[in-house]
């Protein structure tokens, strides 16, 4: 496969990936919103900003913080390149440009989603369409992996493709908890008390975790459970565990179809490693902030040694 | 000739009986609810653009993405038809094959006075790197497309030569299985030849057209300028289909004598590279250097049996359309037989007389341009304004050397699908010849593309045309 190939096949799917969190990340803003008047709820859209990683652009933009405002610029503002539509349309061009290394099935669900999404987002959203829109940004991911793993040779297009998902996955779920760690904190000495559970909620919620956590922990919610849930839960597919886990095999499997040992292969299975026998008192005795800060580094930089490894760029 | 003559309806006999070639299909349409038939049309549509059968448009917003309008009506050729176009094609490719070998070594095509040296001496198709060079199994042009027009029963003409790089195959495929999906009955009514084997077989022409350094099973590229190029659509499926790489400028570099592609494992050879760019982009270190476009050293590698380059560059010589004019010619010199396809009656403003004869009768010709493509800078006489006749004499007048000239054919007709109903518009086909050392292979059916204004004789995607299926029939 062509180092330019891979490379297009890996951002596809990151793309994919942070266009999806962030679709979630407004839902979960948005039932926050609905406990107060959702428009104008102006603290919860601030959060949203903020986790989305899109304080500075908004607030070049825009001098206050309100549904309306906050989810049109995330969802479809032009001069946003952190919009959903920017991103879908990334996913959209490395798809045409990758279009012979994957299946008609998931080229005919990115083109169909793409052209759904380009329609949907023509015009301003509305307080009557944002869910719909956020629906349809979650609808295309769960419809290109669903083609992808019905229809795609296992061969290393396929582990390109979840390599790409799984990098986008850990540093958005490391992201999404740093940034809520970092802002609704009052102090570092609250680290481990008891905290507003409702905000707790808002991180699993993003993450699509509330359910899931709900059923493991009898509905009894605090923030080291959930913590603990979201680093290393292996069982949770959005955890940081999952996505290293999974990340390692496929690395590992790309190193094993290219006949060579790879730094990325070693390095995902040492951060693997690290998550499987990691206590939730040794996060919090180095620091939440401190090691979220460490593990996006490391992942990072598996990012940078997949895209070396096998000459993404010349 | 003009269009004052009632068109050929390739349907229907001027009685208005049915051809034979067409009963079959028009039983099926009589029978069928036009309401339902309406529906179909539409969903057509949404099935190209669903599956992103698209051509980009160069303009404002960097590459538009645009449908070509698809007719779902068949345009059909009869057995005994197609097995006489197919002889001629065959015959002409042949021609230009071993024309453009003659140019690039003896000339005795020249020497015999056949054809005038400037024709080559001035044309900036006319490649010198090429000169005393045979390209591998002697293929020069390994795909070709030839125009066709036809304008009675037994009237067929060749109105041009694409001998460089022939667009548009992948819409013969895509409209093919369009019809097969949505008229799945229609095709056990009617026995249509398949063409849905041509990757396959674009795949084995290109291998057999290996160079001597090849080792083990070819490997086959496709060389594309990029997303944004107007027929990357094309590349990307031809590609696919024929499980070779899509391969751009920034993945290729010369590495020990070779062409080679930079792979997630290294640099890997590639054996034969079908190139979608032009030649002038093709060698920065021996065309325009300022291409990004191509491979730095591709034509030293080339030249020292280290790539098959498809089509060979400098094949743009033969499908010149000061050339096109000598391929009566041309066919008898090489082939020692009279044209079983004749040209379209031309004109070559270069000659004064004829240049005479061309301006006296502007407005009832075609007059194109001698080095254009895709229906631009192109006079067609009968429907142009009184300004733009006044506006293209000049052009004729300060260079005749850069037009022909030809009759306004009235292009036979072939109903498109309206809103009332069958409607005649004016069709040209373009079958696709496929050349290797040791045989000619001709898709039965082509591109038909489609006048889709009344009356327009114009089919060019870029002017607006739209395209249909072509079916051969089985005997």
């Amino acid at each position: 496969m062509l180092g330019r190939t891979a490379n297009g096949l890996f951002w596809m799917f990151r793309y994919l990936e942070r266009a999806e969190n962030t679709a979630r990340l407004l839902d979960a803003g948005f039932r926050m919103a609905l406990t107060r008047d959702i428009v104008s709820a102006e603290e919860e859209w601030r959060s949203v900003i903020h986790a989305a990683g899109q304080n500075q652009a908004y607030r070049a933009k825009h001098g206050t913080f309100t549904g309306i405002q906050v989810w049109n610029h995330i969802l479809r503002d032009k001069d946003n390149q952190g919009s959903v539509l920017e991103m879908m349309r990334s996913v959209r061009t490395n798809a045409r440009m990758v279009r012979n290394a994957i299946s008609g099935e998931l080229w005919t669900a990115v083109n169909e989603s793409w052209m759904e999404l380009d329609k949907a987002l023509s015009r301003p959203v509305t307080q009557g369409t944002v869910g719909e829109v956020i629906a349809l940004v979650r609808r295309a991911g769960t419809l290109a992996h669903g083609a992808m793993v019905g229809s795609m040779l296992r061969d290393s297009g396929y582990h390109f493709a979840r390599a790409g998902t799984l990098v986008e996955r850990a540093d958005n779920t490391a992201r999404i908890l740093d940034m809520k760690y970092y802002l609704l904190l009052p102090s570092l000495s609250y680290v481990g008390t008891a905290m507003d559970t409702g905000q707790w909620d808002q991180i699993l919620r993003s993450i699509s975790g509330d359910r899931a956590y709900r059923w493991l922990n009898g509905g009894q919610s605090d923030p080291r459970g959930i913590v603990s849930f979201l680093v290393s839960d292996g069982r949770f597919p959005r955890s940081l565990a999952y996505s290293h886990t999974m990340l390692r095999d496929n690395l590992d499997a790309l190193a094993r179809i290219h006949g060579q040992d790879m730094e990325s292969s070693a390095l995902s299975g040492a951060s693997a490693k690290m998550l499987a026998e990691l206590t939730i008192e040794q996060i919090f005795d180095q620091g939440l902030h401190e090691f979220l800060t460490g593990f996006t580094r490391a992942n990072a930089e598996i990012a940078r040694a997949i895209a070396d490894d096998y000459r993404f760029l010349r | 000739m003009t269009v004052d003559t009632e068109p050929f309806d390739e349907m229907r006999d001027p009685a208005g009986a049915v051809r034979s070639a067409y009963a079959g299909y028009a039983g099926w349409y009589d029978e069928q609810d036009q309401k339902w038939l309406q529906r179909k049309h539409q969903e057509a549509e949404g099935v190209f653009r669903r599956t992103g059968i698209t051509f980009n448009v160069y303009g404002e917003d960097a590459a538009e993405e645009r449908l070509i309008p698809f007719d779902m009506v068949p345009r059909i050729v009869s057995a005994a038809e197609w097995r006489k176009l197919s002889r001629g094609i065959e015959q002409r490719v042949r021609a230009l094959n071993a024309f453009i070998h003659d140019l690039y070594h003896r000339q005795e095509i020249i020497r015999a006075g056949r054809v005038p040296e400037r024709l080559f001496r001035d044309n900036e198709a006319w490649l010198s790197d090429m000169v005393g060079f045979t390209p591998p199994g002697g293929v020069y042009t390994h795909i070709v497309g030839i125009d066709l027009v036809r304008t009675g029963p037994n009237d067929f003409f060749v109105l041009e030569d694409n001998a460089r790089t022939p667009s548009g195959v992948s819409y013969m495929l895509e409209n093919r299985e369009t019809m097969m999906a949505m008229f799945p009955e229609l095709f056990t009514r009617v026995a249509v030849e398949a063409v849905s084997d041509y990757p396959m077989r674009l795949a084995r022409s290109l291998a057999a057209c290996a160079p001597d350094k090849t080792q083990g099973k070819p490997r086959v590229a496709v060389l594309t300028p990029g997303i944004y190029n107007s027929a990357y659509y094309e590349h990307a499926f031809l590609a696919d289909q024929m499980g070779a790489e899509l391969v751009e400028s920034a993945d290729l570099r010369v590495i020990g004598g070779r062409v080679a592609m930079r792979t997630t494992g290294g640099y890997e050879p590639i054996d034969v590279l079908y190139r979608r760019v032009d030649d002038e982009y093709l060698d920065p270190l021996s065309f325009n250097p300022d291409s990004m476009l191509g491979v730095p050293g591709i034509m030293d590698v080339y030249r020292s049996g280290g790539i098959t380059i498809a089509n060979a560059p400098g094949t743009g010589i033969a499908d010149d359309k000061a050339i096109y004019s000598f391929m009566p010619d041309i066919v008898e010199f090489y082939t020692g037989e009279k044209p079983l396809l004749p040209n379209v009656e031309t004109w070559r403003c270069a000659d004064p007389e004829s240049l005479k004869y061309v301006l006296d009768n502007l407005a009832d010709l075609v007059v194109k341009e001698v080095h254009g493509s895709g229906g631009y800078g192109m006079l067609v006489g009968p429907a142009a304004s009184r300004r733009e006749l006044a506006d293209f004499r000049r052009k004729l007048e300060a260079r005749p050397d850069n037009y022909i000239a030809q009759p306004t054919l009235a292009l036979s007709t072939c109903p498109v699908f309206g809103r009332k109903g069958l409607t005649p518009r004016h069709v040209d086909l373009r079958p696709y010849v496929l050349v290797s050392p040791d045989r000619v292979e001709i898709t039965p059916g082509g591109l038909t593309r489609v006048a889709l204004k009344k009356g327009s004789l114009v089919v060019n995607s870029s002017q607006g045309g739209g395209t249909k299926d072509t079916w051969v029939l089985k005997d």
